[in-house]
């Protein structure tokens, strides 16, 4: 399969047929934990999709010099550490973001995506595809967040990547940015997108 | 090129080369961004001064006054303000270790008769969206030019007079705790502050 991958299928089965949030269900805990607001979901998804790429190019890269028995370990220890390189640049150029975010940076090292993706398609694929690939559910990943994000920030805070557009104090569903919020929207948005790519499946 | 055999030497030789290379990266990156970080908070400190302070002429960062006490862990930070060297204030860092996810660190602007100035959040581990909104102004507002020796620190459920956040009743305990802490520090410390250190 490696060298006959067509790319663009590659690329857009992240997006949509293979979509990491709202087909295949994983990463669960920064999606719910931290798409209070659009600009949240959007940010932690970009910096998601950087470790993810990343990750991808260097675990394709040693496969082969990595004994199966202790690949895990070894997948984990890259991962970790373009966590903790995006977690420094974030710090140094974009305190704003860094501070947002807070504590789920650094969880991005147990996404299971990330290690998802390295067990599942980088370790068995060439560079480039597995490029393309961490590309492809990283965009996935990121459009899903800022889509629950937005969601979220709407019908809870009446706004929008920050910008309000409600009165300052009408009643907004504030149940929307506490945590059982998230899980109510992210069904639903899961509902619609899957009826969505049915439909256009048949 | 086929894959290693399991074999133990292969399985430390990997593990170990991989470590040695990411631990040389990070500290790569580490010396990289160390300076921009630095310059980051620094530019963030001089900033909240001149949000929490009254208008001042000196630079409260080189006058700076770091006091020991028993109740806190590391030294108090103190930042006095002098217009035409007159003391019109004082910055003090407040913290908490209660907040959600532990610290949380204030700078409170006090001015000469110990109202609160202004408040501004330096470092937060709390809930995005339901503990970070100590940094919003609907929060803030209620510390605005009030003595804390009449206004009582403590959420409205302990029987305080704050109005804690919706959802974050532990993170608004924390920021009145550190708001505390630093009041009690800036009328200890007072009349040291007055003097101008040169």
């Amino acid at each position: 399969m490696a060298e006959t991958v067509n790319q663009t299928q590659n690329f857009l089965k992240g997006v949509v047929k293979e979509n990491p949030i709202f087909v295949m269900l994983l990463g669960m805990c920064p999606t719910l934990g931290v798409t209070s607001s659009a600009s949240n979901g959007l940010g932690m998804g970009v910096a998601t999709m950087f470790v993810l790429i990343m990750s991808n190019i260097v675990v394709s890269l040693v496969k082969n010099q990595i004994p199966s028995k202790v690949r895990i370990p070894a997948f984990i220890i890259i991962i970790a550490s373009f966590v903790t390189i995006v977690e420094m640049i974030l710090e140094a150029f974009v305190p704003f973001l860094y501070e947002q975010l807070g504590i789920f940076i650094p969880l991005i090292v147990v996404n299971c995506i990330i290690l998802g993706r390295a067990e599942a398609f980088a370790s068995k694929n060439n560079a480039i595809s597995s490029l393309i690939d961490g590309l492809g559910m990283g965009l996935g990943f990121t459009l899903a967040l800022t889509i629950l994000g937005s969601t979220r920030e709407i019908l809870g805070n009446g706004s929008l990547f920050g910008f309000k557009f409600v009165a300052e104090n009408a009643n907004t569903f504030i149940l929307f940015i506490l945590p059982p919020g998230a899980f109510i929207a992210l069904a639903y948005l899961t509902v619609l997108f899957n009826k969505i790519t049915s439909k256009t499946a048949k | 090129m086929s894959k290693k055999k399991d074999t133990f030497l292969n399985m430390v030789v990997s593990l170990f080369v991989i470590t040695i290379i990411a631990g040389f990266s990070l500290g790569f990156v580490n010396d990289l961004t160390i300076a921009p970080k630095a310059k980051a908070k620094l530019e963030k400190k001089v900033n909240a001064l001149k949000l929490v302070l009254p208008s001042f002429d000196n630079n409260p960062v080189d006058e700076i006054q770091l006091v020991k006490s028993e109740n806190v862990k590391d030294s108090v930070e103190l930042y006095p303000a002098f217009s035409e060297n007159k003391f019109v204030g004082a910055a003090v860092i407040g913290s908490s270790e209660k907040g959600f996810s532990g610290l949380v660190k204030l700078m409170i602007g006090f001015k000469e008769n110990g109202e609160i100035k202004n408040i501004a959040v330096l470092e937060q581990k709390e809930t995005p969206g339901l503990g970070t909104k100590m940094k919003d102004e609907k929060f803030l507002a209620q510390f605005r030019d009030k003595n804390p020796s009449t206004f009582n620190l403590k959420v409205k459920k302990d029987g305080g007079d704050v109005d804690a956040l919706t959802g974050a009743t532990i993170s608004s305990r924390a920021f009145g705790e550190a708001t505390k802490m630093a009041f009690d520090e800036f009328m200890k410390n007072k009349e040291n502050l007055k003097t101008p250190k040169n």
